[in-house]
């Protein structure tokens, strides 16, 4: 299967394009964000407040990576289980988040929002932390680093292998490929 | 009485959280490497692949197999001829497991209080801790790290006698059905049967540390853990959820003495990253 090369910040036209099942490599900046940092994310929009960060087109995703060892920009980083965000996610993508990467079956509510708002959920491989590792080539806490782990940094990707798991159609890679293992 | 100091438990933990940190088991590696060959979905392979690989970079490079290192869970045997010298056995237990999440680069997952004070403690403490008194001088420790995303999806199930062998099968294979590619499937499943609601639980913790290619030693239960097994594989999910047969590696179940009235039933769902070590002081 060839890769699909996509650039970050996200191309809205581009993710309309992008289909369930579709390999992809990430290449440029992106932002994390996982439990305590969505629910301060959602509180600052809810009171008129600012995000830390212009989500316009950005993707999010769901890690809390490891502490770097020396030598390395970034510790392990794989996906963090992404239903844990659901109640949040609508918000987000209201507010301009174009994308989201993850790992883990996603609400009706966050499937409806994707539609509506044009956006894509990737895929990562959950517990291939240290391969993801090597992909992130630079990390920055840009707000909330009380919340350590959990804080939201700006990570620089390069060619960061992901895969389209719900599209912007509302097509899935989850529903769609067991039954054809299913005995 | 043998006398063993508490820096000693604390310098053992820390090795033990260390290596089951950075090296996977050879059981699970060549399970993972064995279904990367064999496999109906090409992208199951291809997952199984990039997993293999993520194992061959943590054990080489010394790093965490999985950013999320866990809670660690502490399984102490300890022999009834032994005295703790030097110091409280769970301060023992909590400056290994700081001093390992510190020096080893492990995530820090731990926070105070669950629902109204959600602030990390910065240090992975406390570890979780299950002590045993066993006959002789020696102590044994098993340490587990449990990432969340499967112990997320984990179910306890007060069943009845009448429920029968079919009504362990279908609650276990509904708990990996219902949690699909949430655990980061191929997963492994400790089963507990029998007992109270906590030991049921606690059985299927221990059972998360099993390698995968023992068995449970009576045959009956035996033939339940390949069944069981057999039926998740059935369901086409696959590694990461993706699509495929490789769902569930192994399932190990315990068992112990329970109620006339009851027949408890606790389903700990492992990831494929099942990291665990053994050790004897």
């Amino acid at each position: 299967m060839e890769n699909v090369s996509v650039s970050l910040p996200l191309d809205p036209r581009q993710v309309l394009a992008l289909r369930a099942g579709d390999s992809v490599l990430l290449t440029g900046p992106l932002y994390t964000g996982r439990d305590a940092a969505h629910r301060r994310m959602v509180e600052a929009l809810n009171e008129g407040r600012e995000l830390p960060f212009d989500p316009k087109n950005q993707l999010i995703y769901y890690v809390g990576p490891a502490p770097a060892s020396p030598g390395h920009a970034v510790g392990p980083a794989g996906p963090t289980t992404s239903y844990r965000m659901d109640a949040y996610a609508p918000r987000l993508m209201e507010a301009g988040i174009r994308g989201m990467m993850g790992k883990g079956k996603r609400s009706g509510e966050v499937v409806a929002a994707m539609k509506r708002f044009g956006c894509v959920y990737f895929g990562a491989v959950g517990g291939a932390a240290a391969l993801i590792s090597r992909r992130i080539l630079k990390s920055e806490v840009v707000a909330w680093p009380d919340l350590g782990t959990e804080a939201v940094h700006r990570f620089w990707v390069e060619n960061l292998p992901a895969v389209v798991l719900i599209d912007s159609l509302g097509n899935n890679l989850y529903e769609s490929e067991p039954p054809k293992y299913r005995l | 009485m043998r006398e063993i100091e508490a820096c000693r438990i604390t310098q053992e933990i820390k090795r033990l959280i260390l290596e089951a940190s950075y090296r996977i088991g050879p059981d699970v590696d060549s399970a993972i490497r064995a279904a990367a060959e064999t496999d109906p979905s090409p992208t199951a392979r291809a997952v199984l692949r990039q997993l293999a690989e993520n194992y061959e970079i943590a054990r080489t490079e010394s790093v965490a197999i999985c950013q999320d290192t866990g809670m660690a869970i502490v399984f102490l045997d300890i022999g009834q001829d032994v005295h703790v010298t030097g110091g409280s056995l769970s301060q023992a237990v909590d400056e290994g497991v700081r001093s390992a999440y510190r020096d080893g680069y492990l995530r820090k997952s731990v926070v105070r209080d669950p629902l109204y004070d959600r602030t990390n403690t910065q240090d992975n403490t406390p570890g979780v801790t299950h002590v045993q008194i066993v006959p002789g001088d020696r102590i044994g420790v098993t340490v587990t790290l449990k990432g969340f995303g499967s112990e997320n999806m984990s179910q306890i199930k007060m069943l009845v006698p009448a429920d029968g062998e079919s009504g362990v099968v279908d609650f276990a294979v509904r708990v990996a059905e219902q949690a699909g590619p949430n655990p980061c499937p191929p997963i492994i499943l400790g089963v507990g049967i029998g007992g109270t609601f906590e030991t049921a639980a606690l059985m299927a913790k221990r059972m998360t540390a099993r390698p995968i290619d023992q068995w449970n030693p009576d045959p009956r239960y035996a033939a339940l853990e390949k069944k069981i097994s057999d039926r998740i594989n059935a369901l086409g999910i696959g590694p990461a959820g993706t699509g495929g047969r490789t769902t569930c590696l192994k399932v190990s179940i315990e068992t112990c003495p329970t109620h006339i009235a009851g027949m408890p039933v606790a389903v700990n769902v492992c990831c494929h990253a099942a990291r665990h070590a053994h050790g004897v002081i």
